[in-house]
């Protein structure tokens, strides 16, 4: 089967001393779910960013389906557009109410009537809980709240795959829930997802794999039942121990 | 000692030739913000450009209109100029000096206004395929437009009593017919309050709309007015 998302030997400076992801590679099979955990500062958010060009990188190469996305002549705005994003900190447009931040991307982009977006924006909204702050603005709503709104307007473009930033790290614990829910109730309907996280509870429930990245390396990547029960490196054992006993 | 004169006071508030020298001054501040804001978008861009060049020269404009009074300019360009052979006509230099004003102002404005909208806003414009262009016009600008109405309408509050000053070129604004008038009749006091009363009704005016447009932009960021518009 064709790989859905592909990275080769990725290499990525911030500036001309410091290297942030060094040689990493990883490949997601439709359908497929990849949880990306480390230790902060490890690279994990730069490398889902590099997915789908908002990083750029400058070794190796990157491949969505069959849309290079490294690569000089690559139209980045036409592969986003069908790669979904959901960022640790929402970023809604605050200008607009709900409804028509989940309109923008289809009517602008994608070029649906403003009748169409509307009627996928209302069944999105159903289908993430909020049909009844279809009128409100970001403002207006809870960290879950907006969350959730963030994962309905990517998936009003009808994306091939799910890229999540830590969706879940600037909320209040009793807000992980409902977003969680959602997330999986989309990995069981079989989207392809790239999730980096800390929620291994997520991680065990619905991953195929475990990522694990230290310093810029992608460390260990393995199937999740073998990563939670004998780990390879040394690292992750370390990691593991911090992140869950408590 | 005159005193004052009422008749002659309420004759000129309806005068026609004064009523014109209003107009132009409309005219002129209309004309000197719109085109203002457009080459303002240019300069904030070029200073916020990635390529040194083009934001050391808006740096270099900036500096350059900034830092000389726009009565020198405009003398230099109506009275100076010639003398090398570049004319303009009264309406041109005083356009011009204005518009060059408000562009070097208000590019720092619009510059302020664009940095301050969230990295993030620009990620999940992206993120969702829009272009460049696109991401501008539907996320970036409109949220920046909140943070620049208030200055920007300081802007055109001070445009409209800074036309004043293309009077010394003989620009037949509203200062320039009020002294006219002023050396025909002689009565400086009612004809300067005169004039005072006309500036205070457009500044007025303009406070009115702003405080629309501020409303229209405000739009998502008032939970109390959100909330109301949406019973």
């Amino acid at each position: 089967m064709q790989p859905m998302i592909v990275l080769e030997d990725v290499d990525k400076w911030y500036g001309k001393n410091f290297q942030v992801l060094k040689s990493c590679s990883l490949t997601v099979s439709p359908g497929e779910v990849v949880v990306i955990c480390g230790p902060s500062g490890s690279g994990k958010s730069t490398l889902i960013k590099c997915v789908n060009g908002l990083e750029p990188v400058q070794g190796g190469h990157i491949s969505v389906k069959d849309m290079e996305v490294t690569g000089p002549r690559t139209k980045l705005p036409k592969l986003r557009s069908h790669v979904g994003m959901v960022f640790q900190h929402f970023d809604l447009f605050p200008h607009m109410t709900v409804t028509e931040n989940i309109c923008i991307g289809q009517t602008r982009v994608l070029g649906r009537t403003q009748a169409e977006a509307e009627a996928k924006a209302a069944a999105l909204l159903e289908r993430v809980g909020m049909s009844d702050h279809a009128r409100k603005y970001p403002i207006q709503l809870s960290g879950g709240q907006q969350q959730r709104i963030a994962i309905a307007r990517a998936l009003a473009m009808d994306p091939i795959a799910m890229l999540f930033d830590e969706p879940t790290s600037a909320l209040d614990p009793e807000m992980i829930t409902e977003v969680l829910d959602v997330m999986v109730e989309l990995a069981k309907e079989g989207m392809t997802m790239m999730v980096v996280t800390h929620e291994m509870g997520f991680a065990r429930k619905v991953a195929d794999r475990v990522v694990f990245m230290d310093g810029g390396e992608v460390v260990e990547d393995t199937p999740k039942d073998e990563f939670f029960a004998s780990p390879k490196s040394q690292r992750a054992v370390e990691f593991l121990s911090k992140i869950l006993d408590h | 000692m005159k005193g004052w004169n009422w008749d002659g006071f309420f004759e000129y508030l309806t005068n026609t030739y004064i009523l014109e020298g209003a107009a132009v001054t409309l005219g002129l501040t209309i004309a000197a913000m719109t085109l203002g804001v457009v080459a303002g978008c240019v300069v904030a861009l070029m200073r916020m450009s990635p390529f040194r060049i083009l934001s050391n020269i808006a740096y270099f404009y900036t500096w350059l209109i900034r830092g000389t009074p726009l009565l020198v300019q405009l003398i230099i360009i109506y009275t100076g100029l010639p003398q090398i052979g570049i004319k303009f006509s009264v309406l041109e230099a005083t356009l011009i000096g204005l518009v060059m004003n408000e562009a070097a102002y208000l590019s720092e404005i619009i510059r302020s206004g664009i940095s301050s909208v969230p990295k993030g806003q620009s990620n999940a414009a992206r993120a969702v395929g829009m272009t460049d262009v696109q991401m501008m016009r539907y996320i970036i600008a409109p949220q920046a437009a909140r943070i620049i109405i208030p200055p920007l309408g300081n802007s055109v509050n001070g445009c409209l009593k800074t036309t004043s000053i293309a009077s010394i070129i003989s620009m037949e604004e509203l200062l320039r017919r009020t002294q006219v008038l002023i050396q025909e009749k002689f009565m400086v006091l009612e004809l300067f309050v005169v004039a005072a009363l006309y500036y205070l009704l457009m500044t007025t005016a303009w406070d009115l709309i702003q405080r629309r447009i501020e409303r229209h932009f405000g739009r998502g960021y008032d939970i109390k007015a959100d909330a109301a518009e949406q019973r």
